[in-house]
């Protein structure tokens, strides 16, 4: 497919990550660690090798963007609360119905008689409310900034149309917040970023050049094809190496700087920020969004009550420290067994953009192969 | 999660109070919402994500990287091609 094939070509990527080995040739083995922020750069980097092909002198982390990864255990519990009540159709996307909450997933309420359904996108469920004016509709509105346009279309449209049988329960977590609890931590390691290149599509770059300056550090809004991914690394090292600390937009192709202005326009009217829970994390302060007062009529927190909800996450697992980029999936001792995309023990292994899962899925609990061994000729200077 | 796929515009039509659009991904095509890609004409590709129009596809910048592909082949030709093998 256009815009999609041309950056998987083998030639191109062979080509950038020989170009990464010569500019880091004199540089000390896992001297320069770079994190992608994004989920979906994650799984791309694990899928086609990325990481095995640079050489030891750079160290991928991965980020804690993955949304599905990072929605707190007592939310799904929740979301599992509200599906369960008669009367009730519960919409959401694939990924997210299929996370187990403390009682099990969403997807499997279905066989005790619950109306539970995977969405295409947000608009198909306000479809689904239009269609059922007797039942009520709740769809688990979850994401980051990318999905936030089409989640605020959604809730915008019902009270537009008068669709009061739609309501969203809403998770939505910012990348900005979570990359700045990431560079103020003491134990910090990440010496530059690729940045999210979905996200920058509706936000623009702003609030990333502000991180840049503050920090002193170079983000790469980037791509999630190898041949993207490869470039946002070169851009990133030829940065730290002649001592700069800025944005810049590998991703020109969908990235402009505003960002946006209608998404952003409508996110702001339907949208306000909140301090939010991070699952594995933590509390991250003014890292979310919540509805805005004009919509709480399609506010299923409010519309549904449930109980408090007490969750008790894994003793061993260590995907805190690996969303912050300070561990490895396999530096847990769980990775694998009894950790698995089927019995997860936490958020980086729930969904497949979490980077256990991604690890697991393209065998890395497996084997460990060697690392750098890109054949370039020539040798490096 | 913020899987988003280029798409070329096949359609747009009005439908009630949203711009909407049937936007082709190879061989499929799907409704898409193209409110917020108001300047995108039929033929140009949009990047989608649920089913949500997020840009429109820059085709100059999208040649860019292939450009610095070229100075990078003409740069490492001078310190030895990559024999092509893979890894």
């Amino acid at each position: 497919m256009k815009f999609l094939d041309e950056y998987r070509d083998g030639e191109a990527a062979r080509r950038l990550a020989a170009a990464i080995h010569v500019a880091v040739a004199r540089e000390k083995p896992a001297s320069i660690v770079i994190m992608e922020v994004c989920g979906g750069q994650t799984h791309a980097i694990v899928r086609y090798g990325i990481d095995e092909i640079l050489p030891e002198a750079i160290e991928l982390v991965h980020g804690p963007g993955c949304p599905v990864c990072v929605t707190p255990l007592e939310l799904i519990d929740r979301a599992h609360a509200i599906a369960s009540r008669p009367g009730v159709i519960f919409c959401s996307f694939g990924d997210m119905l299929r996370v187990p909450g403390s009682r099990g997933d969403l997807l499997s309420l279905k066989s005790r008689g619950a109306d539970v359904r995977v969405v295409y996108s947000p608009l198909d469920a306000v479809e689904v409310a239009a269609r059922n004016p007797e039942r009520r509709v709740v769809f688990f509105a979850i994401g980051f900034e990318t999905t936030a346009p089409a989640n605020a279309m959604a809730v915008w449209l019902a009270k537009k149309r008068g669709i009061a049988n739609f309501s969203a329960l809403v998770s939505h977590v910012l990348v900005p917040p979570a990359m700045t609890m990431i560079l103020g931590a003491p134990d910090n390691r990440v010496r530059g970023f690729l940045g999210p290149g979905h996200v920058c599509a509706v936000m623009g770059t702003s609030e990333y050049e502000a991180i840049a300056r503050r920090h002193a550090v170079p983000i790469v809004v980037t791509g999630f094809e190898p041949v993207d991914i490869l470039e946002g690394i070169l851009r990133v090292v030829r940065q730290l190496q002649q001592g700069r600390g800025e944005v810049e937009v590998q991703y020109g192709r969908a990235v402009r700087q505003p960002g946006n202005l209608a998404s952003r326009r409508l996110m702001d009217e339907v949208f306000e920020v909140r301090d939010c829970k991070w699952r594995g994390v933590g509390a991250i302060p003014k890292s979310g969004f919540k509805l805005r007062e004009p919509y709480r009529d399609h506010d299923a927190g409010r519309l549904f009550e449930v109980d408090d909800i007490e969750c008790a996450e894994s003793a061993t697992c260590i995907s805190g420290q690996i969303l912050r980029g300070l561990k490895r999936p396999r530096d847990c001792p769980a990775f694998g067994n009894p950790c698995t995309p089927d019995a997860p023990l936490g958020a980086t292994m729930v969904s497949q953009e979490g980077a256990c899962s991604a690890y697991y899925a393209y065998g890395r609990h497996a084997d460990r192969r060697e690392r750098g061994k890109l054949p370039i000729v020539g040798g490096a200077p | 999660m913020c899987l988003a796929i280029p798409g070329r515009i096949v359609e747009i039509a009005q439908d009630g109070v949203l711009l909407m659009g049937k936007v082709a991904f190879g061989g499929v095509t799907r409704s898409v919402c193209l409110e917020h890609v108001k300047e995108a004409v039929v033929g140009d590709y949009v990047l989608v994500h649920v089913g949500f129009a997020l840009s429109r596809i820059d085709e100059v910048e999208a040649q860019r990287v292939f450009s610095l592909l070229e100075e990078l082949g003409l740069a490492l030709g001078e310190l030895g091609e990559p024999d092509g093998a893979a890894p």
